[in-house]
């Protein structure tokens, strides 16, 4: 028998059917947006208990009207500036604090265990300026973190919590998480929020 | 001078595509490993605010999601224009929130319930008044843990 050589299959639709799968899946996935700050919200409490004392210059207030501008501590300030001033009042040291880096101002906060910060804003603010400021007081309370961890474990703080939980991380987790919990506790995440007044 | 014209003559040779099919199938495994399948139709504006110092969400599974803000524009008619909620992929009234949390919450094992996180995907330009009667109900539902989905960005950027 003569060879027959096998008839060539035409690809020329091939790209066409790649294309329709292609667009079939654009159309029907997204890229996620899975990240975001975490946050805890408070109980609710049944009832109203009083406050625990507080002296005035422990608290950092932060102010938000419904034309979005920024009040810190009866002043008025840029979103700019927040972070730095939130860095200042945690890191103030006036008594009790022996790793605080800041002047010691005895008008500013004792120690970051008794430093709060307290967010009030309107029910008009908008909201992506109140998740500015979060993100601020967060990168605040990150700053000095990192600063703390590198010093006592040569990694930063962020770092360790990214090693911590991911999956593939293949240190010792319960040091890891031992030293998270010694930077968590020199400087506690104290972020109080009022309920949103009613704008008159 | 026909020397000349034959060589003008002369028909373009085709392009081959026979490549294309292959640089088409590279963008559609990009495709199908980089994205995921939409859960929810949205039915509102969702221009999430920006935040750079976030943390990811762990399990996928174990995370609500929350919707709110304007009504896209093909619903305003309907709906109007001021910022609602969406629970799965129905408009929802914010009193709708305790109920949707406590059926996502029966749905998962028991060892699972206390790391369930809820995430709120909020339109940067809705009134804060909304999102705490959503953190209200939450609390409520005591679904405490959650998180304010951003996308990544200077958070300055949220100023315009």
């Amino acid at each position: 028998m003569a060879k027959r050589s096998a008839p060539e299959v035409n690809a020329g639709s091939m790209a066409d059917i790649a294309f329709l799968l292609l667009i079939f899946f654009l159309v029907t996935t997204t890229i996620e947006t899975d990240a975001g700050l975490n946050r805890k919200l408070p109980p609710i409490q049944e009832e109203p208990q009083d406050p625990p004392p507080l002296k005035k210059k422990n608290i950092f207030q932060v102010l938000i009207n419904q034309q979005n501008d920024l009040l810190v501590e009866e002043k008025e300030m840029e979103l700019s500036d927040l972070r730095q001033a939130a860095i200042d009042f945690l890191d103030n040291g006036g008594q009790g604090c022996e790793y605080c880096q800041g002047k010691g101002d005895p008008a500013s906060s004792d120690n970051p265990n008794k430093a709060v910060i307290l967010l009030e804003n309107t029910r008009e603010t908008d909201y992506s300026m109140y998740i500015a400021i979060q993100n601020e007081l967060v990168a605040a309370y990150n700053f000095l973190r990192n600063r703390e961890a590198n010093r006592l474990f040569g990694m930063s703080f962020t770092e360790m919590e990214a090693n911590f939980n991911d999956a593939q991380y293949n240190g010792n987790k319960e040091l890891l998480e031992d030293r998270i919990g010694t930077i968590r506790d020199m400087f506690p995440l104290k972020l109080s929020e009022a309920e949103p007044k009613e704008s008159k | 001078m026909s020397k000349f014209k034959k060589k003008k003559s002369g028909d373009l040779p085709a392009i081959s595509t026979a490549s294309l099919p292959d640089i088409v199938f590279m963008l559609l495994f990009f495709f199908m490993v980089a994205t995921v399948m939409r859960e929810n139709t949205l039915m509102i504006q969702n221009d999430l605010p920006y935040a750079d110092q976030v943390e990811k969400l762990q399990k996928k599974d174990l995370v609500m999601y929350v919707y709110a803000g304007k009504p896209s524009a093909r619903y305003q008619r309907q709906y109007g224009t001021e910022a609602r909620v969406q629970l799965n992929d129905k408009f929802a009234d914010v009193s709708d929130i305790k109920q949707f949390i406590i059926e996502e919450r029966e749905s998962k094992r028991e060892e699972l319930k206390s790391k369930l996180t809820t995430s709120l995907k909020v339109d940067g330009e809705t009134n804060m008044g909304l999102v705490s009667d959503i953190k209200y109900e939450l609390r409520r539902a005591e679904a405490y843990r959650i998180n304010y989905t951003t996308r990544k960005g200077d958070a300055a950027q949220n100023m315009q």
